[in-house]
């Protein structure tokens, strides 16, 4: 028996030690490396090499791309990661144990938010790097870090919170990655991460606006294109207040979602 | 535990059980799959909310249990804590962090074995292993309460040897033990008293030795006679053997005493033939 006087851990030490797991977790195991982080690099690296030429204004294509693939990469640390790692979790029966302890619930959810900001950070580190060593792109100035900033964290938050709420769809980490992954690509695809957005048929533009992704990349595109570039885009500006005001809506969409459907037993298990 | 019903789509899974689990006991749940024991067990663990009667865990009722009360329990689950990149040392020291009072996770790991896996990661470890690292990470908050779902399946007859005197050591510290198993000679190695679940309902509560009337039945001697195997049912069977002994010259041919097994009488009392 528990002496009375004994007190349960304070909060502060739990959420440090589940954080820690999470990034052990994840920085440990070479597919999650590979696919989460290395991969918008490795696209970088071939689109840049590959797509190599103007869109006007002096501007480079794969100064276009890095906003798209660094919106990529926020996706894959985020929602895809999320998705997928938690409806692993929650079939191989960590979700369940961890509901048998006294660990706060809260707990889970701060390591978590810990992985994906480490994630967010590094894949946009090396991205940043790599553009400026291979391609030379041209980093953002001023204000435009603070933008940057902005849209890094509503949309992971956004992203974030779907990917906790996707996850309890699918039946196991496996049947995520199958489902998450390919819808990830599609959304890459009509949202302007590979081609510029504006010459993308309308109907997909308008598919493309309902989800973040297209936001991301749009209030990225703000940071780090000339101004004169705004014109090209299909609304003639970067809508920087819609930007917030959607990413915003996804975080509320997300946190409802999150809240009504997260289980923390596998849908098999009753 | 009162008159604990749970049901699923209007069948009651569990039908109106009683059960009294006693302070530094180890307690073995027996039954057929879908007898009910699982259902039973996560209701006493507070993972499954009941449709009726009246249940307390160590004084308090599992749907209301807070962290306060996870903290005196320790739960052994059936499809164990899942892969990890952790080592088992990583793994038992975030555990331990969820508890108020832990146990070194140095002492769990030798107590369980594992001492020279601490740096081995979880999913590098085998089956045996990470059924003692599950027991590891159920014993390492230092539980009043520890509840075993089916923790040897899987095992081979040395490693479940090993796991047994894991579990007495277990009890040596004072732990009281709910164990579900499908195996009749580990509730008979283990435990202090068995009860058989069938349909929901606890068909009786006994020590091991006593289950099923096992004390009073009859015994079975056989032996070979006149190229014949012969059988005869006895309640004496000392004054019969010495009886044959008489009969035969030297060594009764294939003298043989047995009394029902626990499985004998488990599979008589879940209505199966033996």
């Amino acid at each position: 028996m528990t002496a009375p006087t004994t007190r349960l851990p304070a909060l502060g030490r739990v959420f440090r030690v589940r954080a820690g797991v999470e990034l052990k977790e994840f920085f440990r195991q070479r597919e999650s490396v590979v696919f989460t982080l290395m991969f918008p690099v490795i696209l970088l690296v071939v689109f840049g090499a590959v797509l190599d030429y103007q869109i006007g204004e002096g501007v480079t294509f794969t100064q276009y791309f890095m906003a798209g693939v660094i919106a990529a990469g926020i996706l894959g640390a985020s929602l895809q990661n999320m998705a997928i790692g938690i409806a692993t979790e929650r079939s191989d029966g960590t979700l369940k144990h961890l509901a048998g302890t006294p660990m706060p619930k809260a707990a889970y959810f701060v390591g978590k938010i810990a992985q994906v900001v480490a994630v967010t950070v590094v894949t946009i580190a090396i991205l940043l790097v790599v553009g400026v060593v291979l391609y030379g792109i041209d980093l953002p100035s001023g204000s435009q870090w603070l933008t940057f900033a902005w849209v890094a964290v509503l949309g992971s938050a956004a992203c974030t919170l779907l990917g906790i709420a996707v996850s309890s769809l699918a039946k196991n980490g496996r049947s995520a990655s199958a489902t998450v992954t390919p819808f990830a690509l599609v959304l890459q695809f009509i949202s302007g991460v590979f081609f510029r957005f504006d010459q993308i048929p309308e109907w997909m533009q308008t598919i493309a606006a309902v989800f973040p992704l297209k936001w991301m990349a749009q209030g990225l595109r703000s940071v780090f294109l000339p101004d004169a570039l705004a014109a090209s885009e299909p609304a003639g500006s970067w809508e920087l207040g819609r930007v917030a005001l959607v990413l915003l809506a996804w975080v509320v969409v997300g946190l409802l979602l999150c809240v009504r459907t997260f289980r923390w037993r596998d849908r098999a298990d009753g | 535990m009162r008159g604990l019903v749970k049901s699923y789509g209007g069948r009651n899974a569990v039908d109106g059980l009683d059960l009294d689990i006693r302070r530094g006991e180890i307690f073995a749940l027996l039954g057929p799959n879908g007898a009910g024991k699982t259902t039973t067990v996560e209701v006493l663990e507070g993972y499954r909310s009941r449709d009726g009667g009246q249940v307390a865990v160590l004084g308090v009722d599992p749907a209301t249990g807070g962290r306060r009360w996870r903290a005196d329990i320790g739960i052994v689950l059936q499809s164990g804590a899942g892969d990890s990149q952790l080592t088992c040392l990583e793994l038992l020291t975030a555990q331990a962090a969820y508890y108020p009072d832990p146990r070194d996770p140095h002492e769990v790991l030798e107590l369980v074995g594992l001492t020279e896996k601490a740096g081995a990661r979880g999913r590098s470890l085998s089956g045996g292993q990470r059924r003692r690292l599950d027991v590891a990470l159920g014993i390492v908050g230092k539980p009043a309460l520890l509840f075993l779902d089916e923790p040897t399946t899987g095992f081979d007859p040395e490693a479940r040897r090993q796991f047994w005197s894991l579990i007495r050591s277990l009890r040596e510290l004072g732990t009281t033990m709910l164990l579900t198993t499908h195996y009749l000679d580990e509730a008979e190695e283990l435990a202090d008293r068995v009860g058989v679940i069938t349909a929901g309902r606890l068909v009786e509560v006994a020590v091991p030795a006593e289950l099923g009337g096992r004390g009073q039945a009859p015994a079975v001697v056989s032996w070979t006679e006149d190229g014949l195997r012969r059988t005869e049912a006895t309640q004496t069977p000392t004054a019969f053997v010495a009886g044959l002994a008489a009969r035969f010259p030297g060594e009764v041919p294939d003298l043989a005493v047995a009394r029902p097994t626990l499985e004998d009488v488990y599979l008589q009392m879940i209505g199966q033939p033996s």
